[in-house]
């Protein structure tokens, strides 16, 4: 690879740029679901290409191609220095980068089985197992069950000295029983939303999961939905599964601290955030319990890696400390423009994509209290588990979120199921709310975080555990 | 791009290499470009050449899909190979009906070559002008102007071949002052339809009108939606069940209730992929030609798109819209038109005492699937309407509403509809004045 890497640097220093880097990636997708006793997707996608980031007179340009052979990388990067050039016809100012990054090394996801080695007889069997069990659930219309598997394989190296190997593998998993009833269907997944589990990890991962296990009590779960109570409106506490207090951290605590974001650069799509610069270090954006760490180097998350793209190592970051806001997500023209260094949040989600500051293993650090004795001190309360849907404004401050189920707490015990359960708030009210985490701590992946222009997709963690939140509005609607 | 000859060379070629029974390849090729503003500068400037083929291979009732974006001839055997030895992995799906037979399909006019040579620097420019009109009010100008071709052909082993190569262009804008912001974006198969400076100045006098927003409460109101909230909120619905695989499934909110009288007998709802107003396509990812299909006539509720498998499970044939195999969501409609009315900007006003002005929507998500209800936040522009006239701006607000309700309540329809969608295809959609919209909360700007 280094004779394609340096060919290119060489040749975009040669044409102008005053700074160049070079990324080749090979993505290997296997994706394997079973959907109501039939094969609904068995696919094995892969895609291969470089893409070419230069600064030209502090102006960017990039340009990919799918197409790796020596023609073709002259052809991109003579095209990407004349996008920078063009870029600079509408710059108030010079890109730039801060100290440079010299990072020399590789990295590779630890995995125990090789999700790759597995065989697709061993996946569908596991898979047909879980979808006969959701489907002997009376009441269930919809079964579906998937197993997806990564492999990255990609090489950085930049105009500095920095040249990074790495491969990164995935794996995930997950369960969906659809419930139909006459005007009205609920859902039930496991281990959570989105379709699947997913973390930096082999076939390990998902033999965890015990997805065959837990079928059928998530299907018995959504046909009881169907005649449980309505989750009622009111003022009241709220506790949240660890998975929802993932989602809760993604949305209201991850895409804030963006540094882009704050700077106004993802005004146009995403938007900005009310977490400005002049907070950092003062503002109290949740109470004592809550202390919040980007965290790249947590074994297993979906935001674990060597290097990001570029070339910058991996870190742990606080971002919340005892409720005190202290750091945002940065990148090496972010950083700069504060005068510090990145702390190695840019990814792109592909050979023909721009890294953007993205979330890592965003976590919020476990508490003392064990699950049965939260609810045991809870006297008034509802119990919210597995995001159903989510929203938030475009400054990450006015929510609503939706759970597949939820149930009453009463005198210290859980009471009833309740459907549809929806909570409301504003980020900073909620997590100054929040009195209680437990210890019973994971990291949760979510992999369909959306961002930038053209769109991409990030693979993100959160640790995470249940909380408890005082005087939330439930029952939206 | 390729162009239809090679295209065509290289699928049969691949096509009689394969030990499949029946093989099915997609080509999707793209030369893309994207200049992205922030701040009144160029800050993300890129382009990607890529091309990928999408074989599905059938063995029996089975089918494998194996993807690659290598186009040498052993590459895409490769892939036909693997596809075929994902499918003989697998039990018999009884339901698959096979591929299709050869189709005659119209060709449609989505080609600009102004659009597909249009250069960095062109792009550069326009944003410039965007750059400037903004700086001129002391505002602050973002955006995205994305340009270029792109190529689709399937071909399978009965003989059906279809090609098409199309040209996008897509212009959004968000314009910002200290509290306040405005919303423009375009869409066209040609780029020189795109009047970048009549998109800017929409986009500055909103942010210019909204400034020093004050807070309404939530509750319900009277609104009037511009096309932008009005395409969102129908790609929505469109997701919740306008396609055939989610009335089989029990989860549309069509199940039971085909024939009646869902919406207001003003709207007209239906999808045309072959549409010249559109951004057109003339065929789906299985060679299908596109067929219109309405879904409300009148307000009454008739129809839904296919594929091939979920028209054999009701023994009609597909409407052209399959999505890219393997495709779990089964088909949806990816060129929606909502019928004009007669209504000008200030017809959309009168007669409102007390009601609120939306510009655009974001983050919507779904609540309650067969209740249509949605919830998200407005955005870039919202105002109080008084008396029949824009009285001033406000606080963004979240809303948590039905669709349906809100369609049934639709009193007026603007007469100017706009072609907007950066994606798969486009939707033509006017403004509407709706009688039952419920906002939920008030955010702090």
């Amino acid at each position: 690879m280094r004779d394609y890497t340096q060919r290119v640097i060489d040749l975009a220093q040669g044409l102008g740029a005053s700074y160049a880097d070079v990324r080749l990636e090979t993505k290997r997708v296997q994706i394997v679901s079973v959907k109501n006793g039939v094969v609904d997707a068995l696919a094995d996608e892969e895609s291969s290409g470089f893409g070419v980031r230069v600064l030209v007179d502090g102006a960017w340009g990039f340009a990919s191609s799918a197409r790796i052979e020596f023609p073709e990388l002259e052809r991109i990067t003579r095209l990407a220095v004349e996008i920078a050039r063009a870029s600079r016809l509408a710059r108030r100012g010079p890109v730039q980068l801060g100290p440079p990054v010299r990072s020399v090394g590789t990295y590779r996801t630890p995995v125990v089985r090789d999700p790759f080695s597995v065989s697709l007889e061993e996946k569908l069997d596991l898979l047909f197992r879980a979808d006969a069990a959701m489907r002997a659930v009376r009441g269930i219309g919809v079964a579906e069950s998937s197993i997806e598997c990564q492999r990255v394989q990609k090489t950085f190296a930049n105009s500095e000295g920095a040249y990074v190997e790495q491969e990164l593998i995935e794996t995930g998993g997950g369960l969906e029983a659809l419930a139909v009833g006459e005007h009205e269907v609920q859902k039930r997944s496991y281990p959570n939303s989105f379709g699947r589990h997913q973390g930096t990890a082999g076939y390990e991962f998902v033999e965890a999961m015990d997805l065959a296990g837990n079928a059928a009590r998530i299907a018995e779960e959504a046909v009881q939905l169907l005649s449980a109570r309505q989750c009622p409106s009111e003022v009241t506490t709220l506790i949240l599964d660890p998975t929802q207090v993932a989602l809760q951290v993604h949305e209201s605590c991850g895409h804030a601290i963006e540094l882009d974001r704050v700077l106004g650069m993802e005004a146009s799509y995403a938007g900005t955030s009310f977490l400005t610069l002049d907070k950092r270090g003062t503002f109290r954006y949740g109470s004592e319990v809550v202390t919040i760490v980007a965290d790249a180097t947590v074994p297993g998350g979906l935001g674990t890696f060597g290097y990001d793209d570029e070339g910058v190592p991996a870190q742990r970051t606080v971002i919340v400390e005892h409720g005190i806001f202290r750091n945002y997500l940065t990148s090496r023209e972010t950083a700069a423009l504060l005068g510090e260094t990145s702390n190695g949040t840019m990814r792109a989600d592909g050979w023909n994509r721009i890294p953007l500051i993205r979330m890592t293993n965003i976590n919020l650090e476990p508490g003392p209290w064990r699950f049965e004795d939260l609810i045991a001190d809870t006297d008034r309360g509802v119990y919210m588990q597995t995001n159903r849907s989510w929203s938030i404004d475009d400054r990450r401050l006015n929510f609503q979120f939706g759970t597949e189920i939820a149930w009453e707490i009463r005198g210290g015990k859980l009471g009833a199921m309740l459907k549809n359960p929806t909570y409301t708030g504003i980020t900073p009210l909620f997590w100054n709310s929040c009195d209680a985490v437990c210890r019973e701590w994971a990291v949760w992946g979510t992999p369909n975080c959306g961002k930038g222009q053209p769109s991409q997709v990030a693979h993100v963690g959160h640790g995470a555990a249940a909380a408890r939140f005082r005087n939330v509005r439930i029952g939206v609607y | 791009m390729l162009g239809r000859d090679q295209v065509q060379r290289l699928l049969e070629a691949a096509l009689r290499r394969s030990p499949a029974e029946q093989t099915e390849i997609v080509l999707m090729a793209s030369d893309s470009a994207l200049t992205r503003f922030a701040n009144s500068e160029i800050h993300q400037n890129v382009y990607e050449s890529n091309a990928e083929v999408r074989v599905r291979a059938v063995v029996g009732k089975r089918t494998g899909v194996a993807v690659s974006n290598r186009l040498e001839p052993d590459a895409i055997a490769r892939a036909v190979e693997t596809a075929t030895a994902l499918a003989r992995l697998q039990p018999e799906d009884p339901t698959f009906p096979g591929l299709p037979g050869p189709q005659a399909i119209e060709p449609v006019q989505a080609y600009s070559e102004t659009t597909a040579t249009y250069s960095p620097e062109q792009r550069a420019r326009a944003v410039k002008v965007v750059c400037d009109l903004a700086s001129e009010q002391g505002l602050v100008a973002s955006g995205a102007f994305s340009t270029g071709p792109s190529e689709l052909a399937v071909a399978n082993s009965l003989g059906l071949f279809a090609y098409d190569v199309m040209t996008r262009a897509h212009f959004t804008t968000v314009i910002m002052g200290e509290d306040s912001s405005g919303y423009a974006e375009r869409a066209a198969v040609d780029v020189t339809a795109i009047d970048v400076e009549a998109l800017a100045r929409e986009a500055v006098d909103k942010a210019v009108r909204s400034r020093h927003p004050v807070e309404a409460p939530p509750g319900e109101y009277r609104v009037v939606l511009q096309p932008y909230a009005v395409e969102e909120m129908l790609s929505y619905l469109a997701y919740m069940g306008l396609g055939a695989l989610a009335v089989q499934e029990g989860r549309s909110f069509l199940n039971g209730r085909f024939g009646q009288q869902l919406v207001a007998p003003s709207v007209n709802l239906w999808d045309d992929g072959r549409d010249p107003r559109g951004l057109p396509m003339a065929f789906d990812f299985e060679g299908m030609p596109k067929q219109r299909v309405v879904f409300f006539e009148h307000g009454v509720a008739r129809g839904v798109v296919y594929d091939r498998r979920t028209a054999a499970r009701e023994g009609r044939e597909s409407t052209g819209h399959a999505l890219p195999a393997p495709n779990p969501l089964g088909p949806l409609p990816t060129n929606l038109f909502l019928g004009p009315g007669d209504a000008s900007d200030e017809d959309l006003l009168a007669g409102i005492d007390r009601g609120i002005w939306i510009t655009r929507f974001w983050y919507v998500n779904v609540v309650h699937p067969t209740r249509t209800i949605l919830t998200g936040m407005t955005r870039d522009g919202t105002f109080l309407i008084e008396r029949g006239e824009l009285a001033r701006p406000i606080r963004n607000l979240r809303f948590t509403t039905s669709v349906l309700d809100a369609l049934a309540s639709v009193e007026r329809i603007g007469r100017e509809p706009l072609l907007l969608g950066g994606g798969l295809g486009g939707s033509l959609v006017p403004a509407l004045r709706v009688g039952r919209f419920t906002f939920t909360g008030v955010t702090e700007f």
